[in-house]
């Protein structure tokens, strides 16, 4: 909590300012395809914000946006008082350096014919490090990561799930960056793999004081690890604000919804939710039969 | 429906994930160069020994060629192989053999040739096109739709009467007719990696498009277009000879085309002349083609396992005891312990198994009981590898070809449908259940409905089949489970294909499918997993409320505790293939036994501190990477 106080006197690492996403239609002069609408989001340093949302709502997107891998078709990714939005190639190569990312599948963002060793020196060798730094670099990673080292000379295909999000991760440290986007890090590791990546983050966080941009679409993780979470519902931000008051008592109906879903591992508890979300249900439905009525 | 095949293909993957762990964490493992695997397959290295050779002698045909390739010597024409000419002659008194060595360098020059012209053309382009898309890959296709519309034997012999008859012009205008081969499959090999994740993380690396094309892009587009070269070669020596043969090359070079059609000119006088140059032809294009396979067969590295996987299996086979099949073939079935026939499904002491490369049969269920009985719901938890799925596809029949039933034996309402000493699951037995009284919703909603069939025809066809109603009567049952299984507009669902519905709209259809022949026994298979968490608090309200109204027997394969509570009346745990616990689920749940279970209930997030460490100590793990962190070893 206290860092986010912090991050708050200051200026932050990055803010997000009326940000649009377009993607242009296949079809001929038809309308392009909005994937973003009006998002604004600040992340401090040291702080992790969570993006929570289902699938299509344009969480992904996002996280896309500010690494550059989508279009931004209006407003500004302010990252250290700069604007990126429209960053080029040589201005990416040095932002690199403070932003970097950690995919959903492990099992395709790394190279299949690299080994770990060269998928850990890439982004060292972007930077002009020397080969022998850079070896040294992989090994510290690998430790920091909990891999062995003898990891460097092996392929991808000969770890598991868990093993190459960890590898991911060390790929994303590489650099020390200030902030990493992780996009959905954790949903396709089983549960006590996912319980171990998780603990790694936060330890990442609490020794390089990284600020994370967390994008999943699990109530439970985005509440374990984040410090502010936002809501996205079709491609909008619906509400935002500290991790506690967002998941244990949200305003908006979607994430009424999207807590009261999420079922618990214990049978009466589970039933209990299950009865209020059907009166919440219940209660949606007929305010927006009134507010249809009104209108 | 599709099911059996994509069940096939959802148990395989599940195989390889619990494969995974043992080879990852073996230590030694060996990669074998590709070259060396080349070398040891017979047809690799056959086919290197005869190109080899082919370009040795082409290359020495200065030095050990008996004459010059022109060289005529008129009293001896035709004649038959001697000390001197060892092939004999032609009707020109020329030496076979000498000018056979000569027409070997032309012949492989003008081949690679016409390789290299179509590769400098194609590769670029195609990785251009394929990386970049967007008006270079339109203009791109354009021009190659162009050349691959023009008729090639046409161009080149109006290239012939415009440039003379030159083998080199000829082998460049082939090369350039051939390229779009190559334009097209490093164009289709690019796309296919251009959006992969690692090519993402490189471009947030700042990697620039050039290095990320060289280093992540060309690795993936090399190996085709070695095979493809191998197989363009041999294409333009039977093109550039046909050119030779039709007599439109330069008669002042000794080609093994030209040879050909003199020999077709003597062919009654001495049949020989012909058989030189059409061997060393053959001998060459096969070679090529040979090569072309080793080397896919070489740079494939799962191809070697699976053949070695069959013959392992078919000796395996040949050396199962009598006993087995003779109880296979038997046509009575053993009637079912007494005492136990009032279960749904009974699974006792099952065992399901892989047989490996090396004899040996990798187990990836091990002795697992249960029973379920009729309005019960049964979960089966655990994590992937754990061979939940396996356990299910067994009851199921629907297990991959290769897998063994090693032990114990599944009955469903009193019969078995795997006896006791069984080591397949009898198809027979289970095709009678499957559908009507057993059947099954899978986890990816959208890949298990056909796309070329609408979702009304996918829910009528299997009733027409298993119930024997007629097509309206169908129809209208069908429009009635899209409105039980909650979907507003059954009329435009029926209507509509696969691709125009949502996921959890797709998995109320195949519900609707599961339940449509009102079966016993429903198994599901991470049936909510794909989907979004909102919807599939309504796909588990469904599930539970039409298992109550039908009181069916559900098998749950999940390995989510949250649904386990919400559904399950017991569980069983599953690890590594072995039973670990099986309970009710407030046991299992609230006082788990076994450390295992206790493991994966303290993983969940629900319920716990945020910002704090679930499994690492915080203490240990403040020193950087330290022992508490690392992956244990399965």
């Amino acid at each position: 909590m206290s860092a986010s106080l912090d991050s708050s006197q200051k200026s932050p690492l990055l803010s997000v300012e009326n940000l649009v996403v377009e993607y242009p239609s296949k079809r001929f002069r038809a309308k392009p395809f909005r994937a973003l609408t009006d998002i604004n989001i600040t992340i401090g340093q040291g702080e992790t914000l969570g993006l929570v949302g289902e699938s299509g709502s344009g969480k992904t997107t996002l996280g896309r946006a500010v690494l550059g891998l989508a279009p931004v078709t209006a407003g500004k990714v302010i990252f250290e008082g700069n604007d990126i939005s429209n960053a080029s190639r040589k201005e990416r190569r040095t932002l690199s350096r403070d932003l970097q990312v950690v995919f959903q599948d492990p099992y395709t963002s790394l190279n299949p014919a690299l080994e770990i060793g060269d998928i850990l020196a890439e982004p060292l060798g972007v930077q002009g490090m020397a080969p022998a730094a850079a070896k040294k670099r992989v090994k510290e990673l690998l430790d920091q990561v909990g891999l062995p080292t003898d990891a460097i000379h092996r392929l991808p295909r000969e770890f598991s799930g868990g093993q190459r999000q960890r590898v991911a991760i060390a790929r994303a440290l590489a650099l020390s960056p200030k902030l990493i986007v992780c996009d959905e890090p954790v949903s396709a590791l089983d549960l006590s793999t996912q319980a171990r990546v998780l603990d790694l983050f936060l330890q990442i966080q609490k020794d390089t004081g990284v600020s994370y941009l967390f994008v999943s679409h699990d109530l439970d993780v985005v509440r374990h690890i984040s410090h502010r979470v936002a809501v996205m519902y079709h491609g909008e931000i619906v509400e935002q604000g500290p991790a506690e008051v967002v998941t244990r008592d949200p305003e908006h109906p979607y994430t009424q919804r999207l807590l009261l879903a999420s079922p618990v591992p214990d049978p009466d508890r589970q039933e209990q939710r299950r009865a209020d979300r059907h009166r919440l249900l219940a209660n949606q439905h007929s305010q927006t039969e009134q507010q249809g009525a009104v209108a | 429906m599709s099911d059996s095949v994509d069940s096939a293909a959802v148990s395989a993957d599940s195989m390889g994930l619990a494969a995974k762990p043992e080879s990852g964490q073996s230590g030694t493992v060996v990669r074998s160069t590709v070259m060396r695997r080349l070398l040891k397959n017979p047809m690799g290295i056959a086919s290197l020994v005869i190109l080899v050779t082919i370009a040795a002698l082409a290359i020495l045909a200065p030095l050990i060629a008996p004459f010059e390739e022109n060289f005529a010597n008129i009293s001896k024409t035709l004649a038959a192989p001697d000390s001197v000419n060892i092939m004999g002659t032609d009707s020109a008194g020329r030496d076979t053999w000498s000018r056979l060595l000569f027409g070997a360098q032309l012949t492989l020059l003008s081949a690679l040739l016409c390789a290299g012209v179509a590769i400098a053309i194609g590769l670029p382009a195609g990785l251009i096109a394929g990386y970049y898309a967007g008006k270079f890959e339109a203009v791109s296709n354009w021009v190659v739709s162009i050349l691959m519309s023009l008729p090639g034997l046409i161009v080149l012999l109006t290239i012939r009467a415009a440039f003379g008859p030159s083998v080199w012009i000829s082998m460049i205008a082939f090369g350039v007719l051939i390229s779009p081969s190559y334009f097209r499959l490093t164009r289709t090999a690019v796309q296919s990696v251009r959006n992969e994740l690692y090519v993402d993380a490189a471009r947030v690396s700042g990697l620039s498009d050039l290095s990320i094309i060289a280093r992540h892009i060309f690795s993936v587009v090399r190996a085709p277009i070695i095979i493809q070269t191998a197989a363009i070669a041999g294409v333009a020596i039977a093109i550039q000879s046909g050119l030779e043969f039709l007599g439109l090359g330069d008669p002042t070079k000794a080609t093994w085309g030209v040879m050909l059609s003199e020999g077709f000119k003597n062919v009654y006088l001495t049949p020989t002349l012909l058989l030189w140059p059409a061997l060393a032809m053959a001998l060459t294009i096969g070679g090529l083609v040979l090569l072309g396979n080793a080397i896919r067969d070489a740079l494939e590295d799962g191809e070697k396992i699976k053949h070695r996987k069959k013959r392992a299996l078919a000796t395996a086979e040949s050396t199962t005891p009598a006993p087995a099949k003779a109880r296979q073939s038997r046509k009575s079935v053993a009637a079912v312990d007494a005492g136990t026939e009032h279960h749904l499904v009974k699974v006792t002491n099952l065992g399901v198994g892989y047989p490996q490369a090396d004899g040996s049969i990798k187990k990836v269920v091990d002795d697992v009981s249960f029973h379920v009985d009729r309005g019960e719901i049964l979960g089966i938890v655990g994590e992937s590898g754990s061979g939940k799925s396996q356990t299910a596809f067994s009851i199921l029949g629907l297990l991959p070809d290769n897998a063994r039933i090693v032990g114990g034996s599944i009955q469903f309402d009193g019969n078995y449908t795997v006896a006791p000493g069984d080591d397949r699951v009898s198809q027979e037995r289970l095709s009678k259940l499957r559908g009507k009284r057993i059947s099954y919703i899978p986890q990816e909603p959208m890949s298990n409905l056909d796309p070329a069939f609408t979702i009304g025809y996918q829910l009528v066809t299997p009733m027409v089949r298993v119930l024997g109603v007629s097509k309206a009567e169908a129809r209208q049952r069908a429009l009635k489970l899209l409105t039980d299984v909650g979907i507003a507009n059954p009329e435009r669902t029926f209507n509509a294909y696969p691709h125009e519905v949502s996921g959890g709209m797709a998995q109320r259809v195949l519900i609707a499918g599961a339940i449509s022949c009102e079966p016993d026994l429903v198994i599901a298979d991470e049936p909510t997993t794909a989907l979004d968490v909102t919807v599939q608090a309504d796909v588990l309200d469904l599930l539970r409320e039409l298992q109550q109204r039908l009181n069916i027997g559900v098998i749950l394969v999940t390995h989510n505790f949250g649904v386990v509570a919400d559904l399950c009346d017991r569980v069983a745990v599953m690890q590594n293939g072995r039973l670990v616990e099986e309970g009710t689920v407030r046991e299992i749940l609230r006082n788990p036994k076994e450390p295992y279970t206790q493991t994966l209930l303290r993983s969940m997030l629900e319920g716990k501190t945020p910002m704090t460490m679930l499994v690492s100590k915080a203490g240990s793990a403040a020193q950087s990477g330290s022992a508490a962190q690392k992956e244990p070893v399965a």
